[in-house]
């Protein structure tokens, strides 16, 4: 499996899916730490890529989406946005109706 | 990088824009206003911006890069 198949497996098989630095437990970037409290802010459930156990993936997710930086959401499949874009939908009620 | 060389760089990039950029040498923050932007989601917005400033994203210059996008007309509307 290349690792764009690989990527789009992952997006495929949870609703909602986080690229992240680190996990939610221990996010390893600011940008990645806003993405988690915004998630939670919102009450969903949702799964998270630690992009910094595989370069493969670190690379490739930004390939997949054509989206430089990390994190990246995506919801039923496709991608939402990075941090600034998931505050902006947050506040705008928009992000949790996308959610539930 | 500086903070003028990321806004002369998405400037460049973007026709008729207008970008205020604030940054500390690695993560920058810029709001940025174009006409172009007009009916686009988000995240092709935030795509525009970006391609604008790939190379030096590529190659690790541009380390961050927050955005916030308007068109005219939304910017407007927010200064109130």
């Amino acid at each position: 499996m290349t690792v764009q198949e690989r990527i789009q497996l992952l997006v495929n098989s949870n609703k909602v899916v986080l690229f992240m630095k680190g996990d939610r437990l221990f996010p390893q970037c600011g940008f990645s730490g806003k993405a988690i409290q915004i998630l939670d802010a919102c009450g969903a459930e949702f799964d998270t890529v630690n992009v910094l156990l595989s370069d493969e993936i670190r690379q490739g997710i930004k390939e997949f989406s054509s989206w430089p930086t990390v994190p990246q959401l995506y919801v039923n499949g496709e991608f939402v946005g990075g941090s600034d874009i998931l505050l902006t939908l947050y506040e705008s009620g928009e992000l949790q109706r996308m959610l539930f | 990088m500086e903070i003028d060389a990321v806004r002369a760089l998405i400037e460049a990039g973007l026709d008729q824009c207008e970008a205020h950029v604030q940054g500390d040498g690695r993560h920058f923050e810029a709001v940025v206003i174009c006409p172009a932007f007009q009916g686009k989601s988000m995240v092709r917005q935030h795509q525009m911006v970006y391609a604008a400033v790939k190379e030096q994203m590529d190659s690790g210059l541009l380390h961050a890069l927050s955005l916030q996008t308007f068109t005219p007309e939304t910017w407007a509307a927010r200064e109130g």
